[in-house]
């Protein structure tokens, strides 16, 4: 059949792509076309975590010879090996970002495994030496931008009571709750951040609910760690409550309570990795870094930021960006328990993998991890 | 239920088994069988196709693309193997209890229970040799997923309470359990920001069938839809059920014992989704965590409908529909249809395939008029 | 209380406000299955409608900038997705089970296909009516804002109770639902009733949708249902067909998804997993409690598959 000869060589057209990083004296530039492969776990539309990830897809679109694939709702069951297999076997992808924390082990891994010619960048993951050298993780400590926030909901609140709507008491969102309460008592040393998790990434009546308790409990700024922050943010801004952002700018939802927001900048990292591919540079298999690094960025602030307020953000920022790196998490830091978990003396500084396993909750925050 | 046990008034004009000895006569019925939901499918494919012209597709491109991306090729073909795995195992878990004329929609629960039952097994028998370990496995995962559903077998046997809405009921609850214990009780602390059970570890994974990358778990459905066809209808309590099913009065004035046919089908049923749960864990995720609670319950349901509750139908209508998901990722990066097109068509495909049921004995040139 | 805090009665408070405002989909779904069910056929597919319902409310508020028009449209789409799901049952020998399987996965494979532009965007919400304006305390105030759909439902269930009573209408979906037979003999078309009480079936359970998109949560999202539509369904089994029933049921699930959250905002940290399934383990205790093997439900309709 006529139509399916055209097809069928259309679909091999991938194959005959150069592969990625292959050799080191690759070109620069992409002579024949290069695939790239990008999966998610939600709808690429969610305003939030996912469509952080498609607006970085976006941005490498726009570089000719590259052509961007994108599955979107992809589960964290061997459907994800099936997509990335299929975006190799059958859209001739060589670089790979499955986006999703649930992607790395045992899926992204067994498949880095299984096509060791093609790179793999998983988002969120912690590659270790045992885990194949095709592969690497990437992540933003967006709690910098979290403890920006943080400073900015702590001289904005009147009654400083700061909530926090979060998903689930894991590291990654333990981490941001934490920077969030650190950073607003470096405004107010009495203010306190009440947490409610409402035990999935996206549970929009749990979400509200969470956030009317919140304000019930005198709570008036609120930031959440959920897939979808618009819930949160629509449902407090109409009880007159102040918000921070999550994932991607929401304040165009709420401008007159909009204060800040901790963004990925994935819009500035993907065309990086792509360059280096491209220049022959390999990705350090454990790839990490802050505001500094342009993975993440703060919001522009909103009209009821204090000039105090943004003064005081924006100084504790340029140390972020200062050379010698600025450590949210100090010694001598005090669970909310009143258990000394980092020990006076030990600053942990941004990269220090043990915060990569955070358990506890800090001083100022209301609420247990379990 | 929709069953050849069709009533009086529909039976008038239809085949008159045995009558005539001619072939249409005598083949008629199976014919029907094939012709009839055939059609229907067409029908449906070209709904589906008018649906997505409405915006802007072409529909040829998109019947490739589906063809290609379930059946063209091998590693296609085992992309919708793999997929079809898990609906075989939960789809028997409405289609044995539908035997009985009881309507059960809780698979996704017993999945999830049967899950953690096995994961429990092996975690308790660490260090056995693996096929002790995985054997435990499978006689925990059944058990676990057994008990789950004759939970609402005997709800309704004994206290009389719907089994459909029990069964609903009981997958929020199983999922409820599942996150408490994988985030409190059983959760490896090394497990991050996916909190999860610890792994089973990989000489207990039972792995693939060798050379494919299709896993055990489609053996085990094959095995088990047989076994269910052959109880069905060739064991005397098989018959006892279907006579149960059809008329409960009938079966209790012959001397049936009512409440054993549903606990014990009821556990079967609940034991084939239980295996199904065990399967992900030994042969994909390797420990359980809230991945497992992936919608293969609720797709089995759609499986077992379309099947119309016969367990040996449910072989090709599993793989239909795995090769409808293997698909859709395809259909998204090819054709940018968004990731609920897949929805779309399995709702059609159900809704021509149940208006089909009318045409059974009203087909013309089937009834032998010669 | 000087600081703004009410402390431990935010839990009473966050069950009544969240029996306000958590409830009104589950009682304008469960009202509708409520008639369906009564006219004899089960409706499975209110979960779709629900979801298509919320989705075309949001959308035609967005353009046309009239949330009322929003959720007209919305009971629209709901009205059609139940005519398309009478018009396949009232072909012979097809399930209604199976029917509603197939058009909660089509209705909600459509909202999410036609709905993915809508998810940013911000469209026109209901208006809220302030009940609360006697309270200094502003928590007791946002707890009793209250959107006019939650009032109509509230008043349809009482009317529908009575209609049932002592219309024609009432009897004649009654008659269907207790016996096609009789309902012929007296000269009706079986089809015809239960064509129309799907409709308005469909027609409520949309604008239940057109709540949740609309007033609250009050925005469109693909996780915005999580469930309540089937779960409504449930509900109705739950509250034999009685609409006074349906209403208290539901204000008893609105009510108790704001446990878990409220639980937790006063300290109650343990376990909230199981605290946000209490809807679910209540509603099966209560059922294990109420319900008698020795009858079959007091109030099921008869012809109803889903009782025989």
């Amino acid at each position: 059949m006529e139509f399916g000869r055209i097809s069928r060589r259309h679909l091999l057209q991938g194959g005959a792509a150069l592969t990625l990083g292959a050799a080191a004296g690759a070109r620069p530039s992409f002579a024949a076309e290069t695939t790239i492969g990008f999966i998610y776990v939600g709808s690429r539309d969610d305003y939030g975590y996912n469509q952080a990830h498609a607006q970085g897809a976006a941005a490498l679109k726009k570089i000719p010879g590259l052509k961007v694939v994108e599955e979107e709702k992809v589960p964290e069951t061997d459907a994800v090996e099936k997509t990335i297999e299929s975006m190799i076997n059958l859209d001739g992808a060589t670089l790979l970002f499955p986006t999703s924390f649930g992607y790395y082990n045992p899926h992204m891994v067994k498949m880095a495994n299984k096509f060791p010619k093609l790179h793999f960048e998983h988002c969120g993951g912690l590659w270790s030496d045992k885990d194949p050298k095709n592969a690497g993780s990437y992540f933003g400590y967006i709690d910098e931008a979290q403890y920006i926030s943080g400073i900015v909901a702590g001289y904005t609140s009147k009654s400083g009571k700061l909530g926090f709507v979060a998903a689930k008491p894991i590291p990654q969102v333990l981490r941001n709750i934490n920077a969030f309460a650190l950073g607003a008592r470096l405004a107010n040393p009495k203010a306190t951040t009440q947490v409610i998790f409402t035990g999935d990434w996206s549970m929009p009546v749990k979400e509200a609910e969470a956030t009317n308790s919140l304000i019930d409990q005198g709570v008036d700024v609120l930031t959440c760690h959920v897939d979808g922050p618009k819930t949160m943010v629509e449902n407090a801004a109409r009880r007159g409550a102040m918000v921070c952002g999550y994932h991607v700018n929401q304040s165009p939802l709420a401008p007159k309570a909009y204060l800040t927001g901790a963004e990925w900048n994935w819009e500035a990292l993907y065309p990086k990795f792509v360059k280096m591919i491209a220049a022959g540079e390999s990705i350090p298999n454990f790839y990490r870094g802050g505001l500094k690094e342009e993975i993440v960025k703060t919001s522009p602030y909103g009209e009821a930021v204090s000039a105090e307020a943004r003064k005081h953000a924006d100084d504790v920022k340029a140390k972020f960006f200062s050379g010698d790196g600025y450590a949210i998490f100090k010694g001598g830091l005090v669970d909310n328990k009143g258990k000394t978990v980092i020990a006076a003396g030990t600053d942990r500084g941004q990269k220090d993998p043990e915060l990569e396993k955070m358990d506890y909750l800090v001083e100022g925050v209301v609420g247990a991890t379990s | 239920m929709t069953t050849e046990a069709a009533d009086p008034v529909e039976a008038v004009g239809s085949i008159a088994p045995a009558a005539d000895p001619g072939f249409l006569q005598r083949h008629g019925g199976a014919i029907e069988y094939i012709l009839i939901p055939g059609a229907a499918l067409a029908g449906a494919l070209g709904a589906f196709g008018i649906f997505v012209a409405m915006f802007g597709k072409n529909p040829l491109d998109l019947y490739f693309y589906m063809y290609y991306g379930a059946f063209g090729t091998w590693f296609s073909w085992q992309n919708t193997l793999t997929r079809a795995a898990p609906l075989i195992l939960t789809a028997l878990c409405t289609a044995l209890p539908a035997q009985l004329g009881m309507v059960i929609i809780g698979g996704e629960g017993a999945l999830l229970i049967g899950a953690l039952s096995a994961t429990s097994a092996a975690l308790v028998l660490q260090g056995m040799p693996p096929l002790i370990v995985q054997i435990a496995m499978v006689v925990a995962g059944v058990i676990g997923g057994g008990l789950w559903v004759m939970l609402s077998g005997a709800l309704r046997q004994y206290r009389g309470v719907n089994e459909t809405i029990s069964s609903l009921l009981l997958v929020h609850i199983a999922l409820a359990v599942l996150n408490h214990l994988v985030e409190g009780a059983m959760r490896d602390p090394a497990s991050l920001n996916k909190p999860s059970t610890r792994e089973i570890g990989a000489a207990n994974m039972i792995g693939s069938i060798p050379g494919t990358d299709v896993h055990w778990g489609l053996v085990f459905g094959l095995i088990a839809a047989i076994a269910a066809y052959i109880l069905i209808y060739h064991t005397v309590f098989g018959f006892a059920a279907r006579v149960a099913g059809g008329n409960i009065r009938a079966a209790k004035i012959v001397g049936l014992n009512v409440s054993k046919l549903i606990l014990t089908i009821c556990f079967l049923a609940g034991g084939a989704a239980g295996l199904a749960g065990m399967v992900e864990v030994a042969a994909v995720q390797g420990r359980t965590n809230a991945n497992l609670a992936a919608g293969y319950g609720f797709t089995g349901i759609l499986v077992a409908f379309l099947a119309r509750q016969n367990p040996l139908a449910i072989i090709p209508v599993a793989i239909l529909l795995g090769g409808i998901s293997a698909s859709g990722g395809l259909l998204q990066r090819r054709l940018g249809l968004p990731d609920a097109s897949v929805l779309v068509l399995q709702g059609i495909i159900f809704v021509f395939v149940l208006a089909s049921d009318a045409l059974y004995g009203r087909i013309g040139f089937l009834k032998g008029k010669s | 209380m000087a600081d703004g805090s009410i402390g431990l009665w935010t839990v009473p408070l966050a069950v009544l406000g969240g029996a306000i405002r958590v409830s009104t989909p589950f009682l304008f779904v469960s009202l509708g299955e409520c008639i369906t069910e009564r006219s004899g056929r089960i409706n499975l597919g209110l979960e779709g409608t629900l979801v298509m319902g919320a989705m075309s409310a949001y959308g035609i508020s967005y353009l046309t900038g009239s949330p009322w028009l929003g959720v007209l449209a919305a009971g629209i789409t709901g009205a059609l997705l139940g005519a398309l799901h009478a018009g396949i049952c009232s072909l012979p020998r097809v399930n209604d089970i199976a029917v509603g399987i197939a058009l909660m996965l089509f209705g909600t494979g459509l909202a999410f296909y036609l709905g993915k532009p809508l998810i940013e965007p911000t469209a026109p919400r209901l208006p809220a009516i302030d009940f609360g304006w006697w309270s200094d305390i502003p928590q007791v105030r946002a707890a009793l804002r209250v959107n006019v759909l939650f009032l109509i439902g509230v008043a349809l269930a009482p009317i529908l109770y009575w209609a049932f009573r002592t219309t024609r209408w009432g009897l004649l979906i009654r008659t269907a639902g207790e016996s096609s037979d009789a309902a012929r003999a007296m000269g009706h078309s079986v089809l015809l009733i239960r064509l129309r009480a799907t409709m308005v079936g469909g027609f409520l359970a949309g604008i239940g949708g057109s709540f949740l998109s609309l007033f609250y949560p009050g925005s469109w999202n693909e996780g915005l249902s999580s469930g309540q539509g089937i779960t409504a369904v449930a509900l109705v089994i739950f509250a034999r067909w009685d609409p006074l029933l349906c209403l208290w049921a539901s204000l008893a699930f609105g009510g108790a998804a704001a446990l878990g959250p409220a639980l937790q905002s006063v300290g109650v940290t343990s376990g909230y997993h199981l605290f946000n399934a209490a809807p679910y383990i209540l509603t099966l205790a209560i059922m294990i409690i109420t319900c008698s093997p020795k009858r079959t439900l007091t109030g099921a309709p008869a012809e109803l598959s889903i009782t025989r």
